[in-house]
């Protein structure tokens, strides 16, 4: 029974989400009363589920279910998961979704991409649903996945002006971060159980704590690796400085997701992967001083904020900051409650900030002061002035931000400008061939490895995608060096560990299919609009709504989105790097990070931001 | 020209072309192209559309689906035409306005000398500057937000960033370089100018494109500059404090990218550039624009011209007056005048201004601050106090500092934020008045005392009260100006305007524009009050005004957003006055239901079907729910200003498009009356006017795109994201049924008098001499209509085509929610 509920609860978002792909633009009214009445039927029976599962005495529930892909040794499957973590976030969730539905069936009426908007939605809500729902990390690295791209769409819906776009690739990147962080732990966590493990199984302390006995620095490393993908998630340090630039959407979203559900999944990550963090202390120190650390630095960003957006949000993140400490601290129950309450005082607070116009001008105007009173004015002025200097220029973290981590790719990228069109043909295809011929020989030899070959290849393919990333004119050159990126990736596999072709075929299936896909899009929209480049946007989509979905679409499949097999392969893939190979690893997993970057950016700059084509209202560069 | 006078004049320049909106709490309309009024219209349009990249008018596809519609006929197209092209083949321009392939494609002049630093150096200045300075610039500016406020906020903008960068550690600049140039350099425009740009003769070009690249934070810096009482903690900038600090941050980003000996721009090799000013080519796309544009104003003109004169030959009824009511001018008031005269045929309904006649500040009890209540250009000289029954004002905690700081944000989002939930779940199911809702009535407690009578006392310049002898006055030019002068029902109302929304950034702009973005209440019970003196009134009656004994005044404030009244002072009324008041206030009543279900009929998700009471629910409902963009439509569709007698336009269906000032000609012999009106209207309905006609025709650059992404910006302004420019004009959601369509003054009055009185002032006749208003003029004597073109009246023949004429245009409201044509109502 139990099982046929959480099912439910899976299904009701996937419908709901492919049945308002086929509401017609124009009826606003059909897809505003189909979202919020789903939902709001979601809701209902969530609420029930949760009355009879509080009576039942809350047990635990494990649903393992649809096996996805098996081999011997590994297997592919969805797993949900009930319990109190899951229940908390499901309400919070559905109840600001159901509200935000009816909220914005008026506040958006009208507005271009209506429609987009509720399909988003949606989508954000089967991402959200998954991943609370999930009972392994496989499942939630998928609805993980989801949030990801439903972000970037929501926070450039307004997606002909210049710097929603800029936020949405830029935001898309640090949770790429997240991302990364997720699949090496995914690894990592494979090679210490030798399975995909659950987290119901998880909860099992002493398994847990024998097999982290036993590899210590394993354990700590997955620790670090599942933190790295709470903080990008949830704008922690050192990646804070997104969230702000989040607020682009309509606020009715950016107060949902920005506000409280997406920002608050990176305190699920670690509320669920709990026992595994119980027994290191020392990761537990850390993240409980960088909780505290975040809290003071937001606090201190927030104070100084003028717009109203960047303040909440900064004030948001201390709280989260605060949430982090509590669940170091062992105080997981106090973390949900803070989770909620957090949550829904940002939600509110978003949504009426538009009145706060006249709210605090009439405050100002009945109670002005001239010097308000302050805590810490008695400190000297200088160090308050450099305080007020390096809270304004958020502790520098933008900066640090592009230093850290968009810059090096840039400059990585440039490194490689020398490869051109002409050289897949000459070199890279001969060199695929070669590596395939190699790999016949190899097994005709019966060698089982080779690490050096398989790094030397790994490397090419990451070479690739950061030429991908840093091209400017050609996008087939880009397009294509993404997609040979994947070939290379599984040549260096191949030589890592022998192992069925079928793999190999499984992976690279989806990745030809979609590489040919986009090519003939790129060529169609060439073909009717002559000059097509990387240097700036071009906000094609203007013109070509179909084209650029088309786009979207091969994208999100050749960077490993899970809509073709070559996701299930990219985990697959990395289950054959093994525990020790560090280099291996991180290069595989730096071409995966960068894959997506590049791919999204070559969207963006084709089809998104102010159009290149000024015969209608184009917005200003600086909006 | 010396070099002073060169940057001054530069400097003038630029304030002159930047947009000039104030900050929100004094959103006041104004001609967004200001800058272009001294050109003909059209050729300012095809100025500011070249120089500065401004879609100016509509996009050929939507005048072609307008014909197509219907809208515009063949033959407005071809009456168009043979005036405007009389020598020229005529189905060549027919052609080409239907079929012909026109570019509409822009290459603004501004922005393209900056652009060659990418070029050169692949560096993106904007990128980089913008975000800093957009940051600084905003908390230095910050009215409230921010709870720790600038360091040092009430020295000039460049001498309190000067004095940060001498006690911090931490310095706003990169680069040492730019640091000492700061602390020590020489600061002047030129000298960095010099070192940035290099040759003198780019320089003025490099402005305009620096300046132009973030025209909503420059435009509020020239606002604050040069009127900083519209920040009520105020702050001392100048355009050229910001142009400095923008060049210090731009050396700071070449210095750290190029090295501190990094190149000037005129080093590298630049393209030959056209001058901004240079003069334009005529294309066939603005010709040809042109006429589009006179065809679909020629549409609506010309319905207007044949309804008026139709209406003309209809026969009224005078009778003995039941009560009369004073309005402002706002054409929204337009069609609840119409209905309260259909309820009460003996009623009599004018129009005016809506601060009618009383200009001053106005400060409630505990208020720290005074509020202009008149129009924006006059300065008024009195102070009118409130006290007693002080407004109690509801606190809301969300919007508390408190809830951003660490620890009692920590108590707090445990505690209220559930607390949040539930409130965001009553007020998306049944939304009500709350903390964060702006409301008319909050301006001024009903039951509070005004200082209206002089008793000696001063505030600083500002005399607190009126004399009677200034309120005889007063009272004398407002009803002559309306020429009200005679027939004087025993009530009298003095109805202002208000209007209360809830996540409106824009709250101001619907309020009354004539009380600089206020409600009028105030104006309305001061002016009833000195109207009812009996001093006043003995004194008027030896100015030949005779006001009977029993004739009282009412003021009273109309909420336009919730269709909603409230009457002052109601019991000092007579028991008499009482009786009858009672029975207007039912009227009053009616009417106003009346009112917004008219309105209703432009609400596309509100079901018309419920019963009247609900839709007048629901329409009230808008101004107090958090999800609702348009709480009113305000000033969207206006396209006329009437300025003659009411009977002119009684009986008349205008579809609340118009502004109407009563006014007399018969009493205004010397022409003074007419003056005195064209000088407030013409800025002030021509503003309105423009404001919608340019936010409607380019909403992204022109107006500030969709509400809903907004961002407050130190309460001063709104922004897109964290980090955009300021966005100035009206958001999408006001003007989406606008149609851009230039305001036509109607005036009745003889045209050569008419000539002579707009002649008066340059700064009016600009208006109607560069045709960025319509001017018509009707003669009392001939009942011909005349038409003001180059300068002069020339006779404007009637239509032949009649206006619909209908008796229940009532019953269109439930079906139609497009614009409804001029139509005359049957009685």
């Amino acid at each position: 029974m139990m099982e046929l509920v959480i099912h439910s609860l899976l299904i009701l978002p996937i419908l709901g989400f492919v049945v308002s792909l086929f509401i017609p633009e124009e009826q606003e009214n059909a897809m505003s009363r189909w979202t919020f009445g789903l939902i709001g039927i979601n809701l209902v029976i969530l609420i029930l589920f949760t009355a009879f599962w509080l009576l039942q005495g809350f047990p635990s529930i494990n649903v393992r279910d649809w096996m996805i892909f098996q081999t011997k040794g590994y297997e592919f499957f969805l797993d949900f998961y009930f319990d109190k973590v899951t229940a908390v976030y499901a309400l919070v969730g559905g109840f600001l979704t159901f509200l935000i539905t009816v909220y914005s069936r008026y506040y958006l009426h009208r507005e271009k991409g209506y429609k987009r908007f509720f399909n988003t939605v949606w989508f954000f809500n089967l991402g959200y649903n998954l991943a609370v729902f999930s009972g392994n990390l496989e499942t939630l690295f998928i609805g993980w996945e989801i949030l990801g791209i439903s972000s970037f769409l929501l926070i450039s819906f307004y997606r002909e002006r210049y710097l929603p776009v800029k936020n949405a690739v830029r935001v898309f990147s640090i949770y790429r971060i997240g991302d990364v962080g997720l699949i090496l732990s995914m690894w990592l966590m494979h090679h210490l159980w030798h399975e995909n493990i659950t987290f119901s199984k998880l909860v099992n302390l002493e398994l847990v704590h024998e097999h982290i006995q036993t590899h210590n620095l394993v354990g700590a490393m997955i620790a670090l690796l599942l933190l790295v993908s709470a903080y990008a998630k949830s704008a922690q340090l050192p990646f804070s400085s997104w969230l702000p630039r989040a607020m682009e959407g309509p606020t009715p979203s950016s107060a949902i997701f920005y506000g409280s559900l997406s920002v608050h999944l990176g305190v699920f990550l670690m509320l669920r992967t709990y026992p595994f963090l119980e027994f290191q202390t020392s990761v537990r120190i850390f993240m409980g001083v960088m909780g505290v650390v975040t809290a003071f630095i937001a606090t201190n960003i927030a104070r100084v904020q003028s717009s109203v957006k960047s303040q909440i949000a900064y004030a948001s993140i201390a709280q989260i900051g605060l949430i982090f400490t509590e669940i170091s601290l062992g105080w997981v129950d106090l973390a949900l409650f803070h989770f909620c309450g957090n949550a829904f005082l940002r939600t509110y607070q978003l949504l009426v900030s538009p009145s706060v116009v006249s709210y605090l001008i009439r405050e100002q105007f009945y109670n002005f002061k001239q010097q308000p009173h302050s805590r810490i004015s008695w400190l000297p002025k200088s160090f308050l002035n450099s305080l007020y200097v390096l809270s304004i220029k958020e502790f520098n973290l933008e900066k640090l931000n592009f230093h850290l981590f968009w810059s090096p790719l840039k400059r990585g990228g440039r490194l490689f400008s020398f490869i051109r069109e002409r050289h897949i043909w000459y070199f890279f295809i001969p060199l695929i061939l070669l590596g395939v011929a190699m790999l016949y020989y190899f097994d005709q030899l019966q060698h089982t490895s080779s690490t050096a070959t398989s790094i030397f290849f790994a490397m090419v393919g990451m070479v690739m995608v950061l030429r991908a990333f840093a091209e400017k004119k050609n996008v087939r050159l880009a397009w294509w060096l993404i997609a040979f990126n994947h070939g290379f990736i599984a040549l260096a596999v191949s030589f890592n560990e022998h192992f069925t072709y079928s793999h190999v075929l499984l992976y690279l299936s989806g990745v030809v299919a979609s590489a040919l896909a986009g090519h003939y899009v790129i060529s169609l929209l060439k073909k009717q609009e002559g000059n097509v480049h990387l240097h700036f946007f071009q906000g094609h989509v203007y013109e070509h709504k179909g084209l650029a979905l088309a786009f979207l679409l091969c994208g999100l499949a050749i960077s490993g989105f899970p809509i073709t097999p070559s996701f299930v392969g990219e985990d697959l893939i990395f289950s054959h790097i093994h525990e020790n190979q560090w280099f291996l690893a991180t290069c595989v997993s730096i071409s995966f990070i960068v894959d997506g970057l590049a791919m999204i950016r070559i969207y963006s700059r084709i089809f998104l931001g102010p159009h290149a084509k000024t015969y209608h209202e184009i917005a200003y560069r600086s909006s | 020209m010396s070099q002073s006078n060169h940057w001054d004049h530069v400097l003038h320049e630029l304030k002159h072309y930047l947009p000039s909106q104030a900050p929100l709490k004094d959103f006041i309309h104004h001609n967004t192209l200001h800058g272009f009024q001294s050109n003909p219209f059209f050729e300012g349009l095809q100025k500011a559309s070249a120089i500065f990249g401004y879609k100016t008018l509509l996009p050929l596809s939507e005048y072609r689906a307008r014909f197509i519609k219907g809208d515009i006929t063949i033959d407005t197209i071809q009456a168009v035409i043979a005036k405007q092209k009389p020598t020229e083949d005529q189905d060549k321009w027919v052609h080409l306005m239907l079929y012909g392939e026109i570019s509409e494609e822009l290459d603004e002049r501004v922005g393209k000398l900056r652009r060659e630093w990418v070029k050169h150096t692949g560096i993106d200045l904007d990128s980089m500057v913008h975000p800093i300075l957009f940051r600084i610039l905003c908390s230095y500016l910050d009215q409230g937000i921010s709870m720790w406020r600038f360091p040092e906020k009430n020295r000039g903008f460049l001498e309190a960033l000067r004095s940060i960068e001498t006690t911090t550690h931490n310095s706003f600049f990169t680069t040492k370089e730019a640091r000492e140039w700061f602390l020590k350099g020489d600061c002047s425009i030129p000298t960095l100018l010099k070192r940035i740009v290099g040759d003198e003769s780019l320089t003025e070009q490099y402005l305009f494109d620096q300046q132009f690249a973030h025209q909503g934070w420059s435009g509020i810096v020239v606002s604050v500059e040069t009127q900083p009482e519209s920040l009520l903690d105020g702050r001392k900038i100048s355009l050229e404090e910001l142009i400095v600090f923008e060049l210090l941050l731009e050396l700071d980003i070449m210095t750290m990218k190029k090295g501190a000996d990094f190149a000037p721009l005129s080093t590298y090799l630049l393209p030959e550039l056209e001058g901004l000013f240079e003069p334009l080519p005529q294309t066939p796309a603005s010709e040809v624009v042109k006429l589009w544009q006179l065809s679909l104003e020629k549409s609506f003109y010309d319905q207007v011209i044949k309804g008026l004169e139709q209406n003309m030959h209809s026969t009224k009824h005078e009778s003995k007056k039941s009560f009369q009511a004073v309005f402002c001018i706002d054409d929204r008031e337009c069609s609840l005048r119409r209905h309260l005269e259909e309820l009460d045929p003996a009623c009599e309904t004018f129009g005016t201004p809506g601060f009618f006649g009383v200009a001053f500040y106005y400060q409630p009890e505990d208020g720290k601050f005074k509020t202009k209540l008149c129009p924006a250009p006059v300065t008024p000289s009195h102070l009118i106090r409130a006290v007693g029954a002080n407004a109690k004002r509801k606190t809301d905690a969300h919007f508390s500092h408190q809830t951003h700081s660490l620890l009692p944000g920590f108590l707090i989002s445990q505690t209220l934020g559930f607390w949040s939930a539930l409130r965001l779940f009553g007020q998306v199911f049944k939304p009500s008045m709350s903390p964060a809702t702006s409301t008319s009535l909050q301006h001024m407690h009903k039951d509070s005392q005004l200082s209206i009578e002089h008793h000696g006392e001063f505030d600083g310049d500002l005399q607190i009260g009126f004399t009677k002898a200034e309120m005889v006055d007063r009272v004398e030019a407002l009803l002559k100006s309306m020429g009200f002068v005679k027939d004087f029902a025993p009530l009298i109302y003095v109805v202002s305007h208000g209007s209360s929304s809830v996540n409106n950034p824009h709250f101001s702009a619907y309020d009354c524009g004539a009380c600089c973005g206020r409600p009028g209440s105030v104006n309305a019970r001061v002016v009833c009050h000195m109207a009812n003196d009996p001093e006043v009134r003995s004194l008027l009656k030896e100015r030949g005004l005779l006001i009977p004994e029993e004739t009282r005044f009412v003021g009273a404030l109309h909420d336009t957003s919730r269709d909603e009244i409230v009457y002052y002072d109601e019991m000092l009324m007579s028991q008499a006055h009482r009786v009858l008041h009672e029975e207007n206030v039912r009227i009053f009543a009616e009417a106003l239901k009346a009112n917004a279900l008219e309105r209703s009929r432009r609400f596309v998700l509100l079901d018309k079907k419920l019963p009247k009471e609900k839709v007048f629910q629901s329409v009230r409902n808008r101004s107090v729910s958090l999800f609702e963009p348009r709480p009113e439509l305000n000033h969207a569709t206006n396209t006329l200003c009437i300025v003659g007698s009411r009977k002119l336009t009684k009986g008349l269906f205008l579809d609340r498009r118009a502004f109407l000032n009563s006014y007399d000609a018969s009493i205004d012999t010397n022409g003074d009356l007419l003056y005195g009106i064209l000088k407030a209207a013409a800025p002030v309905c021509g503003g309105i006017n423009l404001e919608y006609f340019f936010s409607r025709v380019d909403n992204q650059r022109l107006g500030a795109g969709s509400k809903l992404p907004h961002n407050v910006m130190g309460l001063i302004g709104v922004a897109n994201g964290i980090d955009g420019d300021l966005r100035p004009g009206l958001p999408s959601q006001m003007i989406e049924v606008h149609d851009p369509l230039r305001l036509m003054i109607v005036v009745e009055q003889e045209p050569e008098k008419v000539l002579s009185v707009i002649q008066r002032a340059q700064e009016t006749y600009e208006w109607f001499i560069n045709d960025w208003i319509q001017l018509v003029a009707i003669s009392p004597s001939s009942r011909k209509f005349y038409r003001f073109e180059g300068g002069q009246f020339v006779v404007q023949p009637t239509p032949e085509k009649s206006v619909a004429v209908m008796s229940h245009v009532d019953s269109l409201f439930a079906s139609v929610s497009d614009n409804l044509p001029v139509i005359l109502m049957e009685s």
